[in-house]
């Protein structure tokens, strides 16, 4: 029990367990999941399906923070991958195509990629403190996107493109099954190549790693551009959901739900250490909150408040200080005394 | 004009006892500061001298040993009360705001006010009479950092004068200046020892510690070795008093170690006017096969600095490297491992173990660094590595899961040197890596060195314990005041005549 307890994602499991519970109790229909045409549909498999943007999102932004890093300009990323996807099917003569569709996915999420790439390079090669060059493209992102659709939303009527958000497939909806792809994809990769450790040595001590001969550069570039592909792909999601690209709306806010994510789900913003079960954990507490909310009709202006006292909740039960002081309570052994000046330095 | 022995004590510390988890930093020492006298504080690396400081400056509270200034017992709780009493600081990083102007920063707390707030113009006078004093005369509204280091640091002695510092404290205050500017600082600190300040000084500089001081005070190993007037006390006696004499039998070592080494044959390294302005002038060095090759010296002296040029970990802006005969680029590890070069740095926590990933993790970095992310050591493989190298080194615990930051100094060591040798390089560069480990660990680190030696392993090491260098180099090369100054067979020298050689030779001479 106690092994099981020690497991770093023993708490991030309890906070949705928890979730779900109060939920299931609130509204018995909760857990209900029926079958249609070979289809699921319910709360559960809706949360599924809404999780995906944020859920690939929120993975790129794992592998970012593991190296120190972090990534601001996600959301924009993905209003710009869905400005260029939308307007070439706008632009093009027949929007309904599945080719079409492929070839304007295709060109979004490689400029998606590219941004990757753009940030990796101000971050890697140049320098600069990551929260400051992904600033940039967060600021400048949602012009650039702007200036595709000449300021408009662009609304497209095209059926293979609506797939994404709302078709299934092995009864499942599309958009989970990307989100999923994505995540084993990643989280095979990074385990059975030696990325996953390396990108921890780096993000625990790039100094030590430099002169361990790794290639921290490469490394922290390819992080970043991850981050930005797969931000890309979320943009397309988005923006198929809504049949639109709109440059203000699509992925606002998303890079601190993304960083909550993260967070929640136990990955330390220090770096080093990363958990992609963890993350997955983490967007699904902020899903079926956000979920929790609209079903328990708490007004929109209301909703903010709601929503950030349940995270602090969350975060106090996961908060290992917390843990010391609720068995100091309930009249466990009271810690030895702190070593006095713990924090001094001693003296090599 | 310099204080005599009669003068009585301004600073006073009695049977001073710092304790950190593990270490007596400091045991049981006495030291005295004088009104009008520039007083040294000497030491190698870990010796109390920066614990010393920082007892007299408030910020480690003391476990036992009494403080008194100017005859009047006090209890620092904080930096602040020290400054209350009239110590003041001036660190090798310079503590003050780069972003103000030089006013600003002298007078930074102490404005002169009206009725409108902060007298700006009679704030920026005052600097600059405070600035004048010292003899420089500098525009108070210019940005701090358009100027030198130098200049910053006689801003910060100014600051200090403006909070009526009877006493100064220098911390390595030369250690990024150039020449002129050191004498400029020397004018500066002379000037206020005469008005009847008092001033600790500390600098890994020989010279310039005989050029100022007064009188030297030497700590070794957090006791207090002695007091001495600077004109009595020779080069020789103080590098033999920092450095002491405690041996430790390691006969069987030595004897590895004394062999011929075959030098006609090509060097597997050979440096030649390898430097860098402001770190290091221009040294060779050469390694051959099998070669244990010491570079002795203080800490400050270049040691450390030559051999991360060599590594490529600092890139040199001259000179010229061959590996085994061929011309080679080194500019960054990477190239330097790819001419199969490992480098153990003198800073283990800092720049050696990752410190959060299992002892198996940290011993196959290398390896792993060495094939790339895309080609992962199978786990049959990382297990053989892992095992064969823990058991080799005799890592404590045993364990390739624990996590290396919860090993002791001495495993932690012993984990860095595993990663390296299972690189299998030609030539590996040790710095201090006996420094703060155990006897036990300090022995078992150099039998290693002196066994793979004799297999053909070429090795640098830098250690501050002479007795080390000479057990297992055949060669010594001496450093100084970030120069090379020479280089000794060391079957021909013993820890004395080094230490004669490390505080003498090359005097006044420009290699």
């Amino acid at each position: 029990m106690t092994k099981l307890m020690k497991h770093r994602l023993f708490w991030p499991v309890c906070s949705l367990l928890t979730l779900i519970i109060v939920n299931t109790i609130a509204r018995p229909r909760f857990m209900k999941i029926t079958v249609r045409d070979g289809e699921l549909y319910g709360a559960l498999i809706d949360i599924l399906r809404n999780s995906a943007p944020l859920m690939l999102v929120a993975l790129g932004m794992t592998l970012v923070i593991a190296t120190r890093g972090i990534d601001l300009s996600v959301g924009a990323v993905m209003a710009v991958s869905g400005a260029v996807s939308l307007t070439i099917i706008d632009g093009s003569s027949s929007p309904g195509s599945t080719g079409t569709v492929l070839v304007a996915i295709a060109a979004g999420v490689g400029v998606a990629l590219l941004l990757g790439v753009w940030n990796g390079f101000l971050v890697a090669v140049l320098n600069i403190q990551p929260i400051i060059a992904t600033l940039v493209l967060m600021l400048a992102g949602r012009g650039v996107a702007l200036l595709i659709t000449d300021g408009f939303i662009t609304t497209v009527n095209s059926a293979p493109l609506e797939y994404v958000s709302t078709g299934y497939l092995l009864w499942l909806p599309f958009a989970f099954i990307i989100a999923m792809t994505a995540v084993v994809v990643i989280a095979v990769f990074e385990r059975r190549t030696a990325l996953g450790v390396l990108t921890e040595a780096v993000g625990i001590n790039p100094e030590a790693s430099r002169l361990a001969g790794v290639r921290s550069r490469g490394i922290i570039l390819g992080a970043y551009v991850v981050s930005g592909t797969l931000a890309g792909i979320a943009g397309i999601i988005y923006s198929s959901n809504i049949r639109a690209a709109d440059a203000n709306a699509a992925g606002d806010l998303i890079e601190l739900y993304a960083i909550l994510a993260v967070v929640l789900g136990g990955t330390s913003l220090m770096g080093g250490k990363f958990t992609i079960a963890g993350t997955v954990i983490g967007v699904l507490i902020i899903q079926t909150l956000k979920s929790t909310i609209l079903f328990l009709g708490v007004s929109s202006a209301q909703s903010p408040v709601f929503f950030a006292a349940v995270v602090i909740l969350v975060v106090l039960i996961q908060s290992p200080r917390l843990h010391r002081m609720a068995r100091g309570l309930t009249g466990g052994a009271r810690p030895a005394n702190p070593a006095p000046r713990s924090d001094a330095e001693v003296p090599a | 004009m310099p204080a005599d022995i009669d003068t009585p004590p301004l600073v006073s510390m009695r049977g001073i006892t710092i304790r950190f988890p593990g270490v007596l930093a400091l045991d049981g020492v006495d030291f005295v500061l004088r009104a009008g006298e520039v007083h040294s504080v000497m030491g190698e690396n870990g010796a109390g001298k920066s614990t010393l400081i920082k007892a007299l400056t408030g910020v480690y509270a003391v476990d036992s040993g009494t403080i008194a200034v100017a005859g009047e017992e006090r209890l620092f709780g904080s930096t602040a009360d020290a400054q209350q009493a009239g110590i003041s600081t001036v660190y090798q990083e310079v503590n003050l705001c780069t972003n103000l102007s030089v006013g600003e920063n002298v007078m930074l707390g102490h404005e002169p006010r009206n009725r409108w707030g902060i007298d700006w113009k009679a704030s920026h006078r005052e600097a600059a009479r405070h600035l004048d004093s010292l003899g420089l005369q500098l525009d108070t509204h210019s940005l701090l950092s358009s100027h030198s280091i130098a200049v910053q640091q006689l801003v910060a002695i100014s600051r200090a004068m403006v909070l009526d510092a009877r006493v100064l404290i220098l911390d390595e205050p030369t250690s990024s200046l150039d020449r002129d500017e050191v004498d400029r600082l020397f004018t500066v600190i002379r000037d206020l020892r005469d008005h009847g300040v008092a001033i600790l000084f500390v600098s890994h500089f020989l010279e310039q510690v005989y050029e100022i001081s007064d009188r030297i005070t030497v700590l070794r190993n957090g006791r207090l070795v002695g007091e001495y007037a600077a004109k009595d006390l020779s080069r020789g006696d103080l590098v033999t008093k920092m450095v002491g004499r405690e041996l430790v039998e390691l006969e069987a070592i030595s004897e590895m170690a004394e062999r011929t080494i075959d030098r006609a044959t090509t060097p597997v390294l050979k440096a030649t006017g390898v430097g860098r302005r402001g770190v290091l002038e221009p040294a060779d060095l050469d390694v051959y096969d099998g070669e244990v090759v010491g570079i002795a010296g203080l800490l400050g002296s270049g040691r450390t600095e030559l051999v991360r040029l060599l590594y490529g970990a600092d890139r040199a802006d001259v000179g010229e490297v061959e590996v085994h005969g061929e011309t080679a680029r080194i500019a960054s590890p990477r190239h330097a491992i790819g001419h199969r070069i490992a480098f153990s740095s003198e800073n283990r926590h800092a720049e050696g173990v990752v410190a959060d990933l299992t002892v198996g993790e940290n011993i196959a970095l290398g390896i792993q660094a060495r094939r790339g992310w895309h080609r992962k050591l199978r786990r049959a493989e990382y297990d053989a590595v892992v095992t064969e190298y823990i058991q080799a080194l005799g890592v404590r615990p045993a364990d390739p899961n624990a996590v290396v930051g919860t090993l002791s100094g001495g495993n932690q060591q012993k984990v860095l040197l595993a990663r390296w040798l299972a690189t299998a390089p030609e030539l590996i560069i040790l710095d201090e890596p006996t420094r703060g480990i155990d006897v036990g660990a300090k022995a078992d680190i150099q039998r290693k060195v002196a066994e793979l030696a004799s297999q053909g392993l070429s090795v640098i090491f830098i250690s501050s314990e002479l007795e080390e260098v000479l057990r297992l180099a055949q060669r010594v090369v001496v450093m100084r005041d970030r120069r090379r100054i020479g280089v000794l067979e060391s079957r021909d020298v013993d820890v004395d005549g080094l230490i004669d050689y490390m505080a003498n030779e090359g005097e006044g001479s420009v290699a």
